[in-house]
């Protein structure tokens, strides 16, 4: 694996900012003043122990929970409430930690649904495939396929996604989400469940990802060796605070950081 | 024994590839050449198209300081730009030298380093990470080139060049100097059919690789000469898949497109290679036994999940297949019922199934490299496929013998090719003699005597007779590998293990038994087929090794044996080398491990001594064993696994109790 150069992200503006965000279910508080910063070209990880409210945070940057305190900056524009489909418009695609495709329909399809937001003919032209529609298709699926090239599943093109492996399905639901061109990509536990092989390969894909496409990109990830390894900033979540926030160096020295993985008496 | 048919008289000067080509690129303007399938559509250069790009290929590697004779590696997968770097490397006087791109970085150094590599055409990341990770030992290297760029883009690019852009500045030059054409055609003009045109390292079953030197006249006379055999001719299309490394391939998917003129098409990916040959519908093709094995037991496998309807169909067309196919194939006379159910099963399932394959507008195929299964052999046959065998060495440019049509036996490798001259020395060992007979091994002149004799006959090392009744070659065994039991009854390991590994659930198998008491054997499952087995039995399993060791799999495999021995017994010469032991291996054997050969061959010493507690409790009558054994991962780690094997008994040998 690559070393990660610091320096050109630690120069990036943000893209996105999280200011004193609070997030409550009734009386659970799952994020309470929690303020951090994605930079573009990076790749950021968010670690924390079960129930620290990555998820949580996840969901808000996507606009997918609405936080009751604070507010998000993204690409500068500061913004109050934003629904899913505006952030994906905007530029956020994300990945599911429970993996959820068209289980139905084949790894080409799946992929291919990621572009309907770049897809501009009416539906009728779509509907008959023609004049229009015809050449915008074939020019998203000529990027669809690219997309089938770089993460090496030309072999499952036509297969449903249903009858394939988890880590395949991983990486179509990676294709997906990469075929939205996003600006942000935001991974929900990329290497769950995967067996040490897959979680190779997949971490192969991200920082290609991330090197070739200029993606930036944000993650939840368990497995603490590979978020030393993919991420150049680490921020540590616990009980919905923000505990820690740095380099994986600095994050991995941290005494509040190491107190809530091992525990300590409360 | 004489050639079966007349050699190829034309008088024809063409006797280089890069010449060839400017020859193809004149008559065959306009023709495809090569395809491959890129972003999910197959992309088509034609014969002008190919000379263009490896002029400007060749005249980039010309500006990175290539000399005449220098030795140019080419590591990586079947895709034309690979290709078409042997040529570009052939015009400028080069030598290219192959390399199995699977190969462990350590097997990469000796290879390497051996045959003096100056500059390495590797495919991607994957093959220039090996190739830095041992560049200390490769002081003649200079540049590595490569193809796919993805992953490469932060690399020091000081001794690192993009094809492209080698290309391109090659383009550039050509365009901008006048004399640059002229002196390339120069170049080009130069080469001789006497020339080195290629080294291939084989993989040999014992010791370190050789390098087998090859001229142009060996390869292109040869090629030429089997295409006359079969008639093959520029319509002709091939997907080129196998190893570049194999000389199979090298003959196949370069030497004979080139003299014959045909297409060749490169697949997607490795793993969509079925898909690719069933969309381009080959009408040649050239493969060891173990495809053909693999397709089958696909076949099977996907066959025993069908419904009821579609299974008792398949199993009644193709017994109709197994009765009367051959001899339709062959033009025999068969009654009219019989052509009927034929021509009506050729609808419902061998048309299909040939389309499945991508077999369905094949006019030959040939199985080469390991003897196959007469039932898959018939198999093929029964389908209306014209599948033949052919016997060749990497020393003999390919060709040695091969069925003439019409000719087919499962048991024997057919008669001499044109040209070719085959003798049986009074040791059984099979010798020959051909205009596609080696120079030599590189840089190994003992070797070399070792192998020719004094009036230029080829040892082949395998044992063989030549068939009373056909009067074609049978080829028996290696002929250091046939043995004798204790008793002195004749033992001929790959005999048995070839008769063991037709059963789908057999994957690989190692007969023991020169020197012992009697025979016992070590087997590998095959997971495809025995998982499915254990799917639809409600077999639980955890891994390979315990399915392996699973009782009832005993009991399936101990049954396989035992139709095995019955058929043994049936051979006068062979009824007392029956099984009388085997036992299930716990691991898959493995090239990485070294147990294979990178032809996927069994070292049967190696195992031998490797797994030396298996082979003794398989002869001293214990009924398990223990073993700790080494293992290595694909990225090059090492690890150990641990297993309790048991051992089975199968009883006494079968004794044929019919009268003489």
């Amino acid at each position: 694996m690559r070393a990660r150069g610091q320096v050109d992200v630690a120069a990036g503006e943000a893209i996105l900012s999280v200011e004193h965000v609070s997030l409550a279910f009734g009386g659970v508080k799952a994020l309470s003043d929690v303020s951090f910063d994605i930079r573009t070209g990076e790749i950021r990880a968010i670690i924390g122990p079960n129930g620290a409210g990555k998820t949580s945070m996840l969901n808000v940057i996507n606009g997918f929970y609405q936080p009751q305190q604070g507010r998000i900056a993204f690409k500068g524009k500061l913004r109050a409430k934003m629904r899913p489909n505006e952030a994906a418009r905007g530029g956020i695609a994300r990945t599911f930690q429970n993996v959820a495709l068209f289980r139905g329909m084949t790894a080409l399809d799946n992929i291919m649904a990621g572009r309907s937001l770049a897809m501009h003919a009416n539906f009728f032209c779509q509907l008959l495939r023609y004049g229009p529609a015809l050449n915008e298709e074939v020019a998203h699926r000529r990027r669809v396929e690219e997309i089938i090239d770089f993460l090496e599943i030309a072999h499952i093109r036509k297969v449903q996604v249903g009858r394939l492996p988890y880590g395949l399905q991983k990486r179509v639901e990676l294709g997906r989400a990469l075929a939205m061109e996003p600006d942000l990509l935001l991974l929900d536990e990329p290497m769950a469940g995967m067996n040490l092989e897959e979680k190779e390969d997949m971490s192969r894909f991200i920082l290609d990802v991330n090197n070739q496409f200029g993606t930036t990109i944000a993650l939840i990830e368990h497995d603490m060796g590979v978020v030393m390894d993919l991420s150049d900033r680490v921020v540590v979540l616990d009980y919905g605070r923000k505990i820690a926030d740095g380099t994986p160096e600095q994050v991995k020295r941290d005494q509040a950081v190491i107190d809530a993985y091992l525990g300590v008496a409360h | 024994m004489q050639p079966a048919a007349r050699a190829d008289t034309s008088a024809e000067v063409v006797d280089t590839f890069p010449k060839l080509l400017i020859r193809n690129a004149e008559t065959l303007r306009g023709r495809p050449a090569m395809r491959h399938k890129d972003l999910g559509i197959w992309q088509t250069w034609t014969w002008d198209a190919v000379l263009e790009e490896v002029r400007a290929f060749s005249v980039g590697i010309a500006e990175l300081g290539l000399a005449r004779g220098d030795k140019v590696a080419i590591v990586g997968t079947n895709r034309p730009r690979l290709y078409w770097a042997m040529c570009a490397v052939q015009a400028l006087g080069g030598v290219p030298v192959p390399i199995y791109a699977d190969s462990v970085a350590d097997e990469m150094a000796y290879v390497l380093e051996h045959a003096e590599v100056t500059i390495a055409v590797a495919e991607d990341q994957e093959q220039v990470d090996k190739i830095i990770s041992i560049s200390d030992r490769l002081s003649r290297l200079t540049y590595i080139i490569y193809d796919e760029p993805r992953g490469l883009r932060d690399y020091d690019h000081g001794r690192l060049q993009w094809i492209t852009e080698v290309q391109q500045r090659g383009g550039a030059k050509l365009a901008a100097d006048p004399l640059a054409l002229a002196a390339w055609q120069a170049s080009v003009g130069r080469g001789q059919g006497s020339d080195l045109a290629v080294i291939l390292y084989t993989s040999g079953t014992t010791g370190r690789p050789k390098g087998v030197m090859l001229t142009f006249d060996n390869l292109v006379i040869s090629a030429r000469n089997g295409n006359l055999y079969d008639h093959l001719d520029q319509d002709e299309e091939v997907i080129a898949y196998l190893p570049l490394a194999w000389i199979g391939d090298h003959v196949f998917s370069y030497a004979q497109s080139y003299t014959a003129g045909f297409c060749v098409n490169c697949p997607e990916t490795p793993e969509t290679v079925v898909e690719d040959r069933r969309e381009i519908g080959t009408t040649y093709a050239f493969a060891p036994p173990r495809i053909y094995e693999n397709l089958l037991t696909l076949t099977m496998v996907r066959m025993a999940d069908a419904g009821a309807f579609k299974r008792r169909m398949f199993d009644y067309f193709i017994g109709v297949a197994r009765r009367w196919g051959e001899q339709i194939l062959d033009r025999e006379k068969v009654p009219l019922s019989a052509r009927v159910l034929y021509g009506l099963g050729e609808v419902l399932v061998y048309g299909p199934l040939k389309n499945r394959y991508g077999l369905g507008r094949i006019r030959v195929a040939y199985t080469a490299g390991e003897a196959i299964g007469p039932e898959i052999f018939r198999f093929y046959r029964a389908l209306g496929i014209n599948l033949k065998q052919l016997y060749g060495q990497t020393e003999a440019s390919v060709y040695i013998t091969a069925q003439p049509d019409g000719e087919i036996y499962a048991d024997t490798v057919g008669k001499p090719n044109i040209d070719v001259e085959v003798r049986i020395a009074d040791s059984g060992e099979v010798q020959f003699k051909s205009p596609g007979v080696f120079v030599g091994y590189f840089k190994d002149p003992e070797k070399t005597s070792e192998t020719k004799t004094e009036d230029g006959w080829v040892r082949t090392g395998d044992a063989g007779l030549i068939d009373e009744r056909t009067g074609h070659l049978r080829i028996i065994d290696r002929a250091k590998d046939v043995g004798r039991l204790n008793d002195g009854t004749l033992f001929a390991p790959k005999y048995i293990e070839n008769k063991l590994k037709f059963y789908p659930n057999i994957k690989e198998v190692v007969a023991f038994g020169d020197k012992r008491d009697f025979v016992t054997v070590m087997l590998n499952i095959d997971l495809v087929a025995v998982g499915s087995w254990a799917e639809r039995n409600n077999v639980v399993y955890g891994n390979y090794q315990e399915l392996a060791g699973h009782p009832l799999v005993y009991d399936m495999l101990a049954a396989h044996v035992r139709e095995v021995n019955r058929s043994l017994a049936d051979d006068r010469a062979l009824a007392g080398a029956q099984i009388r032991r085997f036992l299930i291996l716990p691991k898959e054997l493995d090239a990485d491990d070294g147990e294979l050969t990178r032809t996927m061959k069994v070292r049967r010493g190696l195992i031998g001594d490797r797994y030396a507690p298996f082979v003794c409790a398989l002869y001293d009558g214990s009924t398990q064993a223990m073993i700790a054994t080494e293992v290595t991962f694909e990225d090059g780690r090492k690890g150990i696994i641990n297993a309790r094997v048991a051992i089975r008994d199968v009883g006494a040998p079968v004794v044929m109790e019919k009268a003489a």
